[in-house]
């Protein structure tokens, strides 16, 4: 096990008393003082700063339409200062990393999963060679919530006019600064990165506003749940295709009948055109008790084999209930369906419910 | 008051022992989600599971700290599971117990020796 990496704001998490836990090779903040209910609840309701430090952030100097190789998503209709969710596939069209991809112009900007992003760089240079240039001396912050654009407005004024999904490069008293109008929350909000050396003082003034909280991984967590959004090795992986995985919307029109040259475009056309034989879907636990990864589904109260599996459960404190997201069969997949689950030996009931849990705020 | 390795605190009031977990235990969980209860009635031998409790973060399993019969449970803290945060060692007691045999509660800590326990 090698050792554990810190971001430019590891001090920081300390002062401000953040709970350090292992993740993804990073030592980060689960919990801060506040707790994990209230900073979800308070993302929700004002702003919330989240340290993202330990996502991969990658220059590619090549013509958007060369990553187009590696992932079933329009890059070459990308616009410049445009972003959109992209999926590298492999063969046999499983995900091998989810990611964003920004038009920047003359290059694309990429973030990556932190656990990936070994894997991801070693995958684009084996491709693209030299033009993927990993991006080391900069921190990347998010800010989510209803508040966030007033208050990064502040520092960097022209991102007022920015709109869900555009990304654009400031210059601040905190350096350059590269943001996108995007998050993990299913909040309005930005992903800032910045340089590490300015990390430390853009995060002080964006926290000495009113109502600007620091928020851990635990909040993040239930946020990204609430907004139905997938979790790398959890909800989505190697051994899930984008059409089980009810990501066909990232895959556009361009890729399904023109450039059909990515990789697993075979499973993956015939998987949108027939169907695919299990789908992600949302379920909502009756009553309190969460359903936790891991938990095996059932069709009925006393079928003898799963059909199914939570691949992510916790309490939504917005919704105020628990909350899954799991995989179950093509044919018990439509909302409405009841399934079981088992947990601590009892099959209790959850209904399919479309996704998000709660709808997303985004700035259209 | 008595206090186990496990974090719960025992209570003995006129025969009954009433049980909850400590201030430091309900602040190491987190917030909690999910209480369940026994039933009144239940006979509970020591080291039973008796109560699970959801936080954000994990299941855990609350242990019968001693031998008997289950009087009374709270059935509030299954209602607004967060008042285990918020009051952990008052209102939110988690159930009441007629022991088998009190003495079950002489091996536990006092409140000195949980402090030094915990650090």
């Amino acid at each position: 096990m090698s050792e554990l990496k810190r971001t430019g704001l590891y001090d920081l998490h300390l002062e401000l008393g953040g709970k350090i836990v292992p993740f993804a090779g990073w030592e980060l903040p689960v919990q801060y003082p506040m707790g994990v209910m209230k900073e979800h609840l308070h993302t929700r309701a004002a702003a919330g700063l989240f340290d993202v430090s330990h996502m991969g952030q990658v220059i590619l100097r090549c013509p958007p339409k060369a990553l187009e190789a590696l992932v079933p998503v329009d890059v070459a209709g990308l616009a410049e200062g445009r972003q959109r969710y992209g999926l590298f596939t492999d063969d046999t069209g499983g995900i091998l990393d989810d990611l964003m991809i920004a038009n920047r112009g003359d290059h694309l900007f990429l973030v990556v999963n932190a656990a990936m992003a070994d894997q991801d760089i070693a995958h684009l240079r084996a491709h693209l060679g030299n033009a993927v240039e990993p991006v080391t001396d900069r921190a990347l912050l998010a800010l989510q919530g209803p508040k966030a654009a007033s208050y990064l407005a502040q520092i960097a004024p022209p991102v007022a006019q920015m709109r869900f999904m555009d990304v654009a490069v400031i210059p601040t008293v905190h350096g350059v600064l590269w943001i996108s109008r995007s998050g993990y929350t299913g909040e309005d909000g930005f992903e800032i990165s910045v340089p590490t050396a300015n990390a430390d003082g853009f995060a002080r003034a964006l926290l000495a506003m009113e109502d600007v909280a620091p928020i851990g991984l635990g909040a993040r967590d239930s946020l990204r749940l609430e907004a139905g959004l997938c979790l790398y090795g959890s909800d989505i992986d190697s051994t899930t295709t984008p059409v089980e995985a009810d990501l066909n919307w990232a895959i556009q029109k361009s890729r399904r009948t023109e450039r059909t040259d990515f990789p697993g475009a075979a499973v993956i056309l015939d998987q949108i055109t027939n169907g695919a034989p299990r789908k992600r879907v949302g379920l909502l636990p009756e009553g309190r008790a969460p359903m936790r990864a891991g938990t095996n589904l059932f069709a009925s109260a006393d079928a003898a084999d799963p059909i199914g599996t939570i691949t992510s459960g916790a309490f939504g404190p917005s919704i105020e209930r628990p909350m899954s997201m799991g995989y179950l069969p093509a044919d018990l997949a439509a909302p409405g369906t009841t399934v079981f689950g088992e947990v601590r030996g009892k099959r209790l009931p959850a209904t399919v419910t479309p996704l998000p849990f709660r709808p997303a705020t985004y700035k259209r | 008051m008595k206090f186990t390795e496990e974090h719960e605190w025992l209570d003995e009031d006129d025969g009954i022992v009433t049980v909850g977990i400590t201030a430091h235990a309900a602040e190491q969980l987190g917030d909690i989600v999910f209480v369940e209860l026994p039933d009144v009635g239940d006979e509970v031998t020591k080291d039973d599971e008796v109560v699970v409790i959801e936080s954000v973060k994990a299941a855990s399993d609350i242990l019968a700290p001693i031998d008997g019969e289950i009087v009374e449970v709270n059935e509030a803290i299954v209602a607004e599971p967060a008042k285990v945060n918020d009051d952990p060692e008052g209102e939110a007691w988690f159930f009441k117990l007629r022991p088998a045999e009190p003495s079950q509660m002489d091996d536990y800590m006092d409140e000195a020796e949980y402090k030094t326990f915990i650090g």
